[in-house]
């Protein structure tokens, strides 16, 4: 009896014990493949063409989607902040309310997420299917180095995209807020334009919006980048590596997404 | 210049405590068609993978023009690759890329010729694979039979001195593989290059090769001129050259008695 639980707990002990230096390991090839595809960045400059064609596949095709969610987003936000600011007299504080929610958090944030499940997943699947297909060994075999031609124009991509899909994120959605508020609700047009004028700070709110946006970027690009790149060159090894950068985008935006406004806030 | 243009120096190799090959040695002339032939999993396209320095060796050397490849640093290899083109066993044809632009690939990449003489380069490497008239078809477009052309084409881009073939037969209906036979044999002799074939079909092999090596076991089982392997009497050699069912490569993969499983089996219905 004592040999049998001895045995599990052994046995359980390793299991646990492999899986850590597992995630070790993924976290330190990571980090590897993140100080790479910076040393080989200079390719995705020089021939810039490379890098826009990337900013389209991952940040224009994205648009839809974002547009899309960050109207109704907006509406939402517009709803819900009139139903609660009329109980103490401010609904003429809509605008504020709506344009910092998105600034400050849901236009990094929700960007970043829905990035991670649109681009990140093309990013992911078309490089685990080209080392499927060994057209990455192709190119290693020609003496091309895949990291400077194929991830790091993909990252700068991603770097670029995401500031720039969040800002419009907000942008949309404060329309969405708007036609809420103003036509649909009658919020007074000059109150919501004025109050958001006054009270939403360049430095402090869209400026630390923004540097949430671009380290979003940094991590759900690079995380899709790793994945497809480390992914095991089979069917359900490319599938299981496009569900785990889903998985660990959203969960990393929502940690950093943390961290980032307790730095903001404390500073 | 050593006659050899690659030499495989008493090399082992494995990976999760398998040794894959062991003190396997060969020689590659220059200008010489020499194929590495053997099982499936018997590890030639690792030997293929050795030299091109893309996994390193346990023990011994691998040389490709008198360099030691694992000794070489990334630019070393690079240097090194730079001499070689590989046709994969699918192709690898870029999906994201045209026929023409897969072609142009090593030369925008590697070169800075301008683009009229790449154009007219990458027209010439297609029109050699018979393939001048699909320069803008897209990868998904193409048979099997094609992209392998394709992809031909781009492993010569370069003119490369070493040509390696992974499989070129593997998968190709006869006209195909009479067509990749032919080009392999005849691209061989106009650039004076040396090829390296890697495959387990006899026939075709056999028609084109100057020289092969059999594997087997992780060790290197029988060599010789292809005329010489058609008349051994060696088991291994005899079995695989005639496509026998049963010899020194088992039917079976290794089990316990068929007998006793069953028995065992129809005990535990009982229960």
């Amino acid at each position: 009896m004592k040999s049998i639980l001895f045995n599990r707990l052994t046995k359980l002990l390793t299991g646990i014990g492999r899986r850590m230096i597992e995630r070790i390991w993924r976290l330190g090839a990571g980090a590897r493949l993140f100080f790479l595809t910076i040393v080989y960045s200079g390719e995705s400059f020089k021939r810039f063409h490379l890098t826009l064609r990337e900013v389209y596949f991952t940040g224009v095709m994205s648009l839809l989607i974002i547009i899309v969610s960050a109207f109704f987003v907006g509406m939402v936000l517009g709803l819900q902040g009139y139903n609660t600011l009329q109980k103490y007299g401010s609904s003429e504080a809509i605008g504020v309310l709506v344009a910092l929610s998105l600034v400050r958090e849901l236009g990094p944030v929700v960007t970043a997420l829905l990035f991670a499940g649109r681009a990140g997943t093309a990013i992911t699947a078309e490089i685990g299917l080209m080392k499927t297909t060994e057209q990455l060994s192709a190119m290693e075999m020609m003496a091309v180095n895949p990291i400077a031609r194929v991830v790091a124009p993909r990252f700068w991509a991603g770097v670029i995209s995401m500031p720039v899909l969040a800002a419009l994120f907000s942008m949309v959605g404060v329309l969405g807020g708007y036609i809420v508020a103003v036509p649909l609700i009658g919020v007074d047009d000059g109150a919501f334009w004025s109050q958001m004028q006054a009270n939403v700070d360049v430095r402090e709110d869209i400026i630390n919006g923004v540097i949430k946006s671009v380290v979003f970027g940094v991590a759900c690009t690079m995380i899709a980048l790793f994945e497809g790149f480390d992914a095991p060159p089979t069917a359900e090894g490319v599938s299981h590596a496009t569900t785990r950068t889903v998985v660990i985008s959203s969960l990393t935006v929502l940690g950093l997404d943390f961290v980032l406004t307790s730095f903001m806030i404390t500073v | 210049m050593t006659s050899n243009i690659v030499e495989i120096d008493n090399i082992s190799f494995g990976y999760k405590g398998r040794l894959l090959h062991k003190n396997i040695n060969m020689v590659f002339p220059r200008g010489k068609v020499v194929a590495i032939m053997g099982g499936s999993g018997s590890g030639k396209t690792t030997l293929l993978r050795l030299i091109g320095g893309q996994i390193k060796p346990t023990n011994g050397q691998v040389r490709v023009n008198g360099k030691v490849v694992h000794e070489q640093n990334r630019k070393g290899i690079y240097q090194l690759r730079r001499t070689m083109g590989m046709l994969f066993q699918h192709g690898a044809l870029f999906t994201d890329l045209s026929v023409f632009d897969n072609v142009a690939f090593p030369m925008r990449e590697l070169t800075d010729l301008p683009e009229p003489m790449i154009r007219d380069l990458v027209l010439m490497k297609l029109n050699a694979v018979g393939l001048r008239g699909a320069h803008q078809l897209m990868p998904t477009e193409l048979s099997g039979g094609m992209a392998r052309r394709v992809a031909l084409a781009r492993a010569v881009a370069l003119d490369p001195n070493i040509i390696m073939y992974d499989e070129p037969f593997a998968g190709l209906d006869p006209i195909s593989m009479g067509v990749i036979c032919d080009l392999i044999r005849s691209l061989n002799d106009a650039l004076g290059a040396t090829s390296i074939i890697v495959s387990h079909d006899v026939k075709e092999t056999f028609l084109i090769a100057d020289y092969v090596y059999f594997v087997a076991n992780g060790e290197v089982a029988a060599e010789g001129t292809p005329h010489d392997l058609m008349l051994s009497t060696l088991p291994f050699v005899h079995q695989f050259v005639h496509g026998e069912k049963d010899g020194p490569v088992p039917f079976h993969y290794p089990a316990e008695n068929y007998q006793s499983e069953l028995l065992k089996q129809s005990a535990l219905m009982k229960i």
